[in-house]
């Protein structure tokens, strides 16, 4: 049977903790779209995302779907887990 | 001192079948009292900010059941 | 349209199989201030709203979509391997004998999901006071639910849950601000 290692948890953790400050701010800033520092931070954690993404699609596979990310050979976009398995 | 948790006592009659609860107590969350939110809050780190549901210190206002605190919980 | 992402927001546990807490849950997920009844209603209203608010109903109706997700996950584990004595011991025999575990849109007292529950008076001061008194009605819901719970895994998931409707209802109100156009005005009358 196949579980996810520990890692699994930890690299996910911390891409919701990134993407969430994400969400905090993009709604902060759909109310506050001047605020200059808050959009610099938002592009920052954006570009950080990207890495986090990057990093856990290589070892978990593909995050995204419609194009969003690349996928393997066989197709592995419907490898088990789905989020609400792990 | 300030808190998002205010109190009230309701009338007890002596014909109330149930042992009365004498205190009662209901939320005003902070987004009462912030008004359009200032630029340059306080924010958590991110890993604690996701925990917590916010990013900003001065919205957190947890709520926890009777089973989590020991006593009569949080809310009433 | 929408691009699926394959995670959840946040890092939902259950710690133990008590199904009476998924017929509890199961409010929020079909029930008049669920998440459904939410993301339906802020991604509806956002045609007709003005232009400096639609984007924040655009981004709330979307978080909303993930907490439906959120939730189901909370049913799901709380369901999953529960046998149907179980199940018929929490109270969840009529819902069994009509979609087993399957989840449904319905609220705890098994009513199914109506559109009754969503508004839009296409008056945008109107439509905003109903979107900060939902999300108030959902922080109570959750609270109640969190009064109920015994599993403190399955409550912190939903203090999460209940500080998002926090943090809504604080950006509805300074939508409602935005479109009174007082900011930085004297006010003049």
């Amino acid at each position: 049977m196949k579980q996810m290692p520990k890692e699994y948890y930890e690299q996910l953790e911390e891409l919701q903790a990134v993407d969430f400050a994400l969400v905090e701010l993009t709604l902060y800033l759909d109310t506050h779209p001047n605020d200059y520092q808050a959009i610099q931070q938002f592009n920052q954690l954006a570009q950080k995302r990207k890495q986090l993404k990057k990093q856990f699609e290589a070892a978990y596979g593909p995050l995204e779907q419609f194009g969003h990310s690349y996928s393997n050979y066989p197709w592995n976009w419907d490898d088990a887990p789905w989020p609400w398995q792990v | 001192m300030f808190t998002t948790r205010k109190q009230y006592e309701p009338y007890i009659s002596p014909f109330d079948p149930c042992p009365p609860i004498r205190v009662k107590t209901y939320v005003t969350a902070p987004n009462l009292y912030v008004g359009f939110q200032p630029p340059n809050l306080p924010q958590f780190p991110l890993r604690e900010a996701l925990m917590k549901g916010t990013l900003w210190q001065v919205f957190y206002d947890p709520y926890y059941s009777p089973y989590e605190t020991k006593t009569k919980g949080d809310g009433s | 349209m929408w691009i699926y992402e394959k995670k959840l927001q946040y890092p939902v546990r259950v710690s133990t199989c008590n199904p009476r807490l998924a017929k509890y849950l199961i409010e929020q997920y079909g029930g008049a201030d669920g998440e459904l009844a939410a993301a339906l209603r802020y991604l509806n209203q956002r045609y007709t709203l003005p232009p400096k608010v639609i984007g924040l109903l655009n981004d709330i109706g979307t978080e909303e979509l993930a907490h439906l997700e959120m939730i189901a996950t909370m049913v799901y584990k709380l369901t999953k391997d529960a046998t149907p004595e179980q199940l018929k011991e929490a109270g969840l025999e009529p819902h069994y004998v009509d979609h087993e575990r399957a989840l449904f849109y319905h609220n705890a007292a098994g009513n199914p999901f109506t559109a009754t529950y969503i508004q839009a008076k296409g008056d945008p001061i109107t439509d905003l006071y109903e979107d900060i008194a939902a999300e108030e009605k959902a922080r109570a819901t959750y609270q109640w639910i969190i009064n109920m719970s015994d599993d403190p895994d399955l409550n912190d998931g939903l203090r999460f849950l209940r500080e998002r409707e926090i943090i809504h209802a604080q950006r509805f109100r300074e939508a409602v601000e935005i479109l009174k156009e007082e900011r930085n005005h004297k006010k003049v009358f």
